[in-house]
């Protein structure tokens, strides 16, 4: 059977590997193409690349580096980040991303994502998502959960979905940097109304927390964190173990 | 030289990379001469195959790999590459394929179960069919290796020319074989050490030049 995927998350400014808790205090963490490296040596099944600063500061990727990463790792890398158009598509895609992950850019413009199915195949379009609680609903927040859209979360990622997106990524902005485990209600409320991958993100304390969203939620596709992973708290291995022992499905 | 078709689908970048990891140069190229001298040859590719098939034809490697593969060169096609293999394919319609394989492509949502997420994405275990020669690029593996497959279509039908299967909710063809012709399903340029292993193996086949 398919394994379930944990995929470390490179948030990326100025070059450099950063991780905010709630989004809003970055600090330095690594160099992304010695990370990636380590990453995918330690049986990461899969990367995500994302320009955290590129849709609030209009600022595009640093190709070198992605293609520095790309040409080291041979596991799929997924790119996100500043992405508005078919031609930034075509940038990343070019220096070796297989997947590329839009969020606000598909906001602006939904057009971008039956686009870019169309062109590249539903399976290269990520339907990246932030979403937080509310009045008893979930909205889609932009620009680091700075700004609520008031979308529904869950109306946008089923049309997001019909527009070809061939999966999509939830990060909870309630959960996300808190470290107390992946929300787990919104992620089912998800993964109820969408045939496509689903990627949880945000809110992952310990390895714990990834056992908890694989019994809750079999179908769920993937766990994605970076901080836990980045700062040496989670061994990806030892993750794994404890998943496989626990009746989870993973490559060792 | 390992030539790897540019009929413009799919991202090379990776596949390139890999062989250079591999210490092998390949060459990226849409020019027939260069194809017809090739020693090895590699049919990547994503998106649909109907596009696929109509790029190939009218750019003349078509021809090129039909006539590499009588000479005996090895050919390996990665996923829609080696969709492209086959007979034909029911994807968007009927298309015909280059017919070096047996079988022909299908939408897997016709054999798994429906809660189960399309495309099958993600990395799986490979099986080698019991009592059945190993196939030579899987000479290094061992069963259940996992490798990483994208895609909503597969092989079906394709009889002896079955290599390998994965598991997905029923039994899908993940790689095939005839004769100097190969094909995986899924991507050896995206299947870390394993994947490697797999091109390692298809460079060491002995080509005609």
């Amino acid at each position: 059977m398919v394994t379930k995927r944990i995929i470390p998350c490179l948030d990326i400014k100025d070059g450099r590997v950063v991780k905010g808790v709630n989004f809003l205090n970055l600090q330095d963490v690594s160099n992304p193409v010695k990370l990636a490296d380590y990453y995918s040596r330690s049986g990461a099944d899969e990367l995500v690349f994302y320009d955290i600063t590129a849709s609030f500061e209009g600022r595009k990727l640093f190709t070198d580096i992605l293609t520095a990463v790309a040409s080291t790792i041979f596991i799929p890398l997924t790119v996100g980040g500043g992405i508005n158009s078919v031609a930034d598509f075509e940038r990343v895609l070019a220096c070796g991303a297989d997947k590329v992950s839009v969020n606000s850019g598909a906001i602006k413009n939904p057009e971008l994502i039956g686009q870019a199915a169309k062109r590249y195949g539903d399976q290269c379009v990520v339907l990246s998502v932030d979403a937080k609680r509310v009045d008893g609903k979930y909205h889609v927040f932009l620009n680091g959960g700075r700004v609520d859209t008031g979308l529904d979360a869950l109306e946008w990622i089923r049309q997001g979905v019909d527009r070809g997106a061939g999966e999509v990524v939830v990060n909870s902005i309630d959960t996300d940097g808190v470290k107390q485990g992946f929300d787990i209600e919104m992620l089912r409320d998800v993964s109820e109304i969408v045939h496509v991958p689903v990627i949880a993100s945000g809110g992952a304390g310990g390895v714990q927390d990834f056992v908890e969203l694989f019994q809750k939620i079999p179908e769920m596709s993937a766990g994605l964190a970076a901080s836990i992973f980045h700062f040496g708290e989670v061994a990806i291995p030892d993750l794994k173990q404890v998943l496989r022992e626990n009746g989870v499905c993973v490559r060792l | 030289m390992i030539a790897i078709i540019d009929y413009g689908v799919g991202n090379l970048f990776s596949l390139k990379s890999s062989l250079k990891a591999i210490g092998e140069d390949a060459v990226v190229t849409r020019d027939e001469s260069v194809l017809d001298r090739a020693g090895h040859i590699i049919l990547p590719g994503v998106g649909a195959f109907g596009d696929a098939v109509e790029k190939l034809r009218g750019t003349g490697m078509f021809q090129v790999v039909l006539s590499q593969a009588a000479k005996g060169t090895p050919i390996l096609g990665i996923c829609l590459g080696m969709q492209l293999l086959f007979d034909r394919s029911f994807e968007y319609g009927e298309h015909n394929g280059l017919a070096l394989v047996q079988g022909e492509v299908r939408d897997i949502r016709t054999v798994i179960p429906k809660e189960l997420a399309v495309p099958h994405m993600g990395w799986n275990g490979l099986h080698f069919p019991a009592g059945k020669p190993r196939s030579p690029i899987f000479a290094d593996l061992e069963e259940g290796e996992h490798v990483y497959f994208v895609h909503s279509f597969a092989g079906f039908d394709c009889n002896e020319h079955c290599t390998a299967t994965t598991e997905y909710g029923a039994e899908l063809t993940a790689a095939v074989q005839n004769g100097n012709v190969y094909g995986t399903q899924f991507h050896p340029e995206k299947s870390g050490e394993t994947g490697l292993k797999i091109l390692k193996a298809f460079c060491r086949l002995e080509g005609n030049t």
